[in-house]
């Protein structure tokens, strides 16, 4: 098994300002790697690092065989990069912008022609072809920005938040996109917010938090080391139960105290809720739902991702 | 798939790689380049209104002991500001716009084009504007008889170093602004020196005092070094006047590209 990228104790600075504390991980060829976080954990930096734009500090990374120090060009000319803010060129039209991109990798005008042609359809974007950039949505500027990244059908594909400000439409869209690129072999980088997304999407990930690796795994594993099978999400009237907590040390329930709810973890949500039931805590709304990342997020950090 | 198996065919090799950023900029200006045509004009109605039309009051002038008419004096310092012109247009505001508003190059960084690559495309296509407005303009002096010397050919690689130098000046510059409002100042400075620079008066109008200042001024190196070689006349001090331009136009090119790293890959 080959490796697109490995980064070995891969650390950036700011000036004094320590983003990314030395974290290591592995891409394998042809997976999709997740890197989870709440804002500022240093997701962005790392991905920078990885697009040879932004040095390394210290420590080793290597993309698709190569050191960014030394072969930047050539790394970046088989990386497709989506960026976390859409830059396109608000001087061309929807068309040229990709036109022009595939000419920055050398790509012939006619080759680039064709090829701005099948990635505005593979991004349902060609009835757009000839309008200026600026009066797209939001949704279709970020579509735009991935079929820019294709362009040179690039071997590694780096997503920061591909998703974010996106209808759910548009979101499923992508994933399907993303989907069809795994399955021509490309190997993914992405980062997301959203757990869904890193467990519909993600065959290994990280949860980074503060610069450093919380946790590493697939998602079936993250869920079942750091969680139950089952979460049981209480809602009670004057929003916290006294019982509750007490009833939870007896018989050894770990619980999670939200500001609008209470999670309960158990393998069988309905057992223990009847257990719950029994000994008095009488919620006013249960639902008892499969355990995601989410839940792993808040039990390593006691936060949840989006504050 | 092997890992070093890239740029296979179909692929630039890297030394036209700043030519990347003159085709992007054709590309933007295509649909505004009726505003490139007009910037060649502008010089040209200055050599019409003030060295023909004043031309015509102020009689012969004593150009270094040589008499002539004001309007053949005009032509090459207003060939070296057509220069300068063409060149500051896309290194200052259009530069700083790709560079901080629109973050254009950030986006261009992550292909395989370098920084290098920008700063050379950049101020390769700024010359070339420079050289084209220059051209034009050296057209229109020998259509009104205005060239008179087989030497006056040379101001055209004279030129593209005027435009080399304010290009590189103008880059530097831009590196250095905050905001869209730190602009207004550019004409604050490239209004005296197009007045200051001898295009107008001869350097003997000046008081003496104030000789040095003005023939420090770049725009004065280029405009001297375009009269010597348009009135075939030159000299040795032409060859101050082409180091002067080498040596500021490198040093700026330098300082910018320096400046541009921190900026664009922290
Ligand atoms: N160019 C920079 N100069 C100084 N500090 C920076 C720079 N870029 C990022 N940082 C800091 O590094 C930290 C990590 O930022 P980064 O953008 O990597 O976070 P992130 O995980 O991508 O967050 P988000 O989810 O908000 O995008 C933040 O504290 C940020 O302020
Ligand atoms: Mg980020």
């Amino acid at each position: 098994m080959t490796t697109a990228l490995s980064a070995v104790d891969l650390r950036k600075s700011f000036g004094d300002f320590e983003a990314v504390k030395g974290i290591s991980f592995e891409v394998p060829t042809g997976q999709t790697f997740s890197i989870l976080g709440p804002n500022g954990a240093g997701k962005s930096s790392t991905m920078k690092m990885v697009t040879t734009v932004s040095p390394v500090t210290s420590g080793s990374l290597t993309v698709l065989g190569m050191d960014p120090t030394t072969n930047g060009r050539a790394i970046r000319a088989r990386l497709g990069v989506v960026p976390q803010e859409d830059i396109l060129d608000s001087e061309m039209t929807v068309r040229e912008n990709l036109v022009m991109y595939s000419r920055y990798f050398g790509i012939s005008w006619a080759d680039a022609r064709t090829k701005a042609d099948e990635l505005l359809k593979f991004v349902q974007l060609a009835d757009r072809a000839g309008d200026k950039v600026e009066p797209l949505s939001g949704g279709m500027k970020r579509r735009l920005t991935i079929a820019r990244a294709l362009v040179n059908d690039p071997s590694l594909v780096l997503l920061d938040e591909p998703t974010t400000g996106l209808d759910p439409q548009a979101r499923h869209l992508l994933w399907d996109r993303l989907y069809q690129l795994k399955e021509q072999g490309v190997s993914l980088l992405l980062t997301t917010h959203y757990m869904d997304e890193a467990e519909q999407l993600a065959d290994r990930l990280i949860i980074m938090d503060n610069g450093t690796i919380s946790a590493e795994g697939s998602p079936t594993q993250l869920i079942a080391e750091h969680c139950s099978k089952e979460v049981v999400e209480l809602r009670f009237d004057n929003r916290t139960s006294p019982e509750l907590q007490s009833v939870a040390e007896q018989s050894g329930l770990r619980i999670e105290n939200l500001p609008d709810r209470t999670l309960v973890y158990a393998d069988d949500g309905d057992a223990a809720l009847s257990h719950l039931a029994e000994q008095g805590v009488h919620p006013t709304g249960t639902l008892i739902r499969r355990a995601t990342l989410e839940d792993v997020f808040l039990a390593l950090t006691g936060r949840s991702l989006n504050e | 798939m092997t890992a070093l198996s890239n740029d296979s065919s179909g692929r630039s090799s890297q030394s036209t790689a700043p030519f990347r950023m003159v085709e992007r900029n054709a590309l933007a200006w295509r649909h505004n380049w009726w505003v490139i045509a007009s910037g060649a004009f502008e010089p040209l109605f200055y050599l019409l209104g003030l060295g023909f039309g004043m031309g015509a009051l102020v009689g012969a002038i004593d150009v270094n002991g040589v008499e002539m008419p004001y309007k053949n004096f005009v032509a090459p310092g207003l060939m070296a500001s057509a220069a300068m012109n063409g060149a500051v247009f896309d290194t200052t505001m259009n530069f700083w716009f790709k560079l901080k508003q629109e973050r254009t190059f950030d986006a261009i960084l992550n292909t395989p084009l370098t920084l290098t690559d920008i700063v050379v495309g950049e101020l390769g296509w700024s010359v070339a504007r420079g050289a084209i407005y220059a051209l034009f303009f050296l057209i229109a002096m020998a259509a009104l008889g205005l060239t008179t010397s087989w030497w006056v050919l040379l101001t055209l690689p004279a030129a593209i170093l005027i435009a080399w130098m304010f290009g590189s000046l103008g880059i530097y510059f831009t590196t250095y602004m905050r905001t869209w409002t730190d602009f207004d100042f550019l004409p604050l400075i490239l209004m005296p020196l197009f007045l200051a620079s001898t295009t107008f008066f001869t350097l003997q109008t000046y008081p003496t005092w104030a000789r040095p200042i003005v023939q420090a001024t770049p725009l004065y190196q280029g405009a001297a070094l375009l009269r010597n070689l348009s009135f075939g006349t030159p000299g040795w001090n032409d060859v101050g006047h082409v180091v002067y331009m080498v040596v500021l136009s490198a040093l700026c090119t330098r300082a910018a590209s320096k400046r541009l790293g921190p900026l664009l890959q922290s």
